[in-house]
């Protein structure tokens, strides 16, 4: 049996370019072992879609703090799901006020960070909840 | 359709997971392998080698935009370091290709180095074959930032391009052996300023007194200019899009020199192989053999050493039942 490398797209939708957090999260993953694809700021949800499917991540993490979220979140999922990448994880975090949660849970976010979270909750997360297929 | 159709027909995702077996190192892609391997040996392979920060993401970017124009399909591999502490790695050559991510004629996929030394990942001769087979007519590579001894790439890409950028010391510099050794194309990127064309002196006084060790080809050279002067940073650019292709042309209208070169490159990939399938079997049975543990255990106790207990597992192999010595 092969241990699988979890690979993870970080990424910046929409007209932000407050990009400090989501370095400080790419490199928490790198400690923890992750493989992280940075693709930055200015980011369609096309472009982050495509580059999931791409890249074959397990997860997509989506950084906002434009105030955006919640259609530019839904739209990455909703993406994945029309070209056949269902199965990969969406979270997201940000400037995202607390009566939006629902709303992203909802449109098929799985978890909402938001700052005041630690990097090590967020690792814990992935560690529980991204189970990379093993196969022979 | 089966899993060749979907590669065939560009299926991303499909294109992607095989290559991510080959770097997990799962045994049943190699089988798939077998079926790919027929409809390889068609793109072009340009490997794109150079300092970190060198600016090769960059140009790469704007290649794929140059194949792009000329209609062609390109596919990328993107090589970034792997921590060696952790094992995770931040993948972040595709951040200057963004205007591609909507292209479906463009692939690009990140690798993690993930231990290897030579600027490679050990995935990047089989993911080769992946994007071949996708139909790209290029297949761009790109190493991990180099120093002057990461030259793996001379065994993978048809041409090489070795990027450079000026004050990075004196003309002796130029003289040494590795990495200036394996290049087709010399770029001189960031090429401004006065540095620059002294960089560009010793390059030349390089290409034209060097034996031809590897390259009956004099290398050539293309310089590209600071970004802030738009119409000198797309001629550099252009320029060095005509030396891909002329070096390409150059090696498919002289056969030996073509021969020689993908004659090289097979061995390579043989090498390769046979090491790969000589020690799956090996190592599988050392933990699962009892026999073969036995000889471990003599390691452990100094009354063997490495190299005499590895001629006896071998033996051991060949004779499944047998006793090392009665051969």
């Amino acid at each position: 049996m092969t241990e699988r490398k979890i690979r993870i797209l970080l990424a910046k939708p929409g007209l932000d370019g407050h990009d400090r957090g989501i370095r400080v999260l790419a490199c928490a993953f790198r400690d923890a072992g992750f493989e992280v694809i940075y693709t930055g700021c200015h980011q369609t949800p096309e472009q982050i879609a495509n580059t999931a499917l791409q890249e074959d991540v397990d997860l997509v993490g989506l950084s906002c703090l434009s105030g955006a979220h919640r259609y530019l979140f839904a739209k990455v999922v909703e993406l994945l799901r029309e070209s056949g990448g269902e199965d990969i994880k969406v979270i997201g975090g940000g400037i995202i006020p607390e009566h939006d949660f629902t709303v992203l849970r909802d449109a098929g976010i799985q978890a909402v960070f938001t700052p005041g979270s630690t990097l090590d909750s967020i690792v814990q997360w992935v560690r529980d909840n991204v189970k990379t297929s093993k196969r022979q | 359709m089966d899993l060749i159709e979907k590669i065939k027909n560009r299926d991303f995702r499909t294109a992607s997971r095989l290559i991510r077996d080959f770097e997990d190192d799962v045994s049943s892609a190699r089988d798939i392998l077998k079926d790919i391997y027929p409809h390889t040996g068609k793109a072009h392979i340009v490997g794109i080698t150079g300092m970190p920060g060198a600016g090769k993401s960059t140009i790469i970017g704007e290649l794929i935009r140059r194949y792009r124009i000329d209609n062609k399909r390109v596919g990328a591999l993107l090589v970034d370091p792997t921590s060696p502490f952790s094992g995770g790695a931040i993948l972040g050559d595709r951040i200057r290709m963004q205007r591609h991510f909507e292209d479906s004629n463009v692939f690009i996929r990140s690798l993690a180095a993930r231990g290897a030394l030579g600027g490679l990942s050990r995935a990047v001769g089989d993911s080769i074959h992946v994007l071949d087979a996708m139909g790209n007519d290029a297949v761009i590579i790109e190493t991990v930032g180099t120093g002057q001894q990461e030259v793996d790439i001379v065994n993978y890409a048809h041409t090489v391009a070795v990027v450079l950028v000026p004050g990075m010391g004196d003309d002796v510099q130029v003289m040494k052996a590795g990495l200036l050794e394996i290049a087709d194309i010399f770029v001189i990127n960031k090429a401004d300023d006065d540095s620059a064309r002294k960089l560009r002196l010793s390059l030349m006084s390089l290409v034209d007194s060097g034996s031809p060790i590897r390259r009956p080809v004099k290398p050539l050279i293309a310089a590209v200019g600071n970004i802030s002067n738009n119409e000198l940073y797309n001629q550099g650019l252009d320029q060095l899009y005509r030396h891909i292709n002329a070096h390409r042309n150059y090696t498919l209208e002289n056969k030996e020199c073509l021969s020689a070169m993908l004659e090289k490159k097979l061995f390579h990939e043989l090498d390769q192989a046979l090491k790969y399938v000589i020690t799956e079997d090996i190592m599988k049975s050392i933990a699962e053999r009892e026999d073969c543990r036995r000889e471990i255990h003599k390691l452990r106790t100094r009354e063997l050493d490495p190299y005499s207990i590895a001629r006896r597992l071998i033996k051991i192999m060949q004779h499944p039942s047998g006793n090392p010595n009665q051969s």
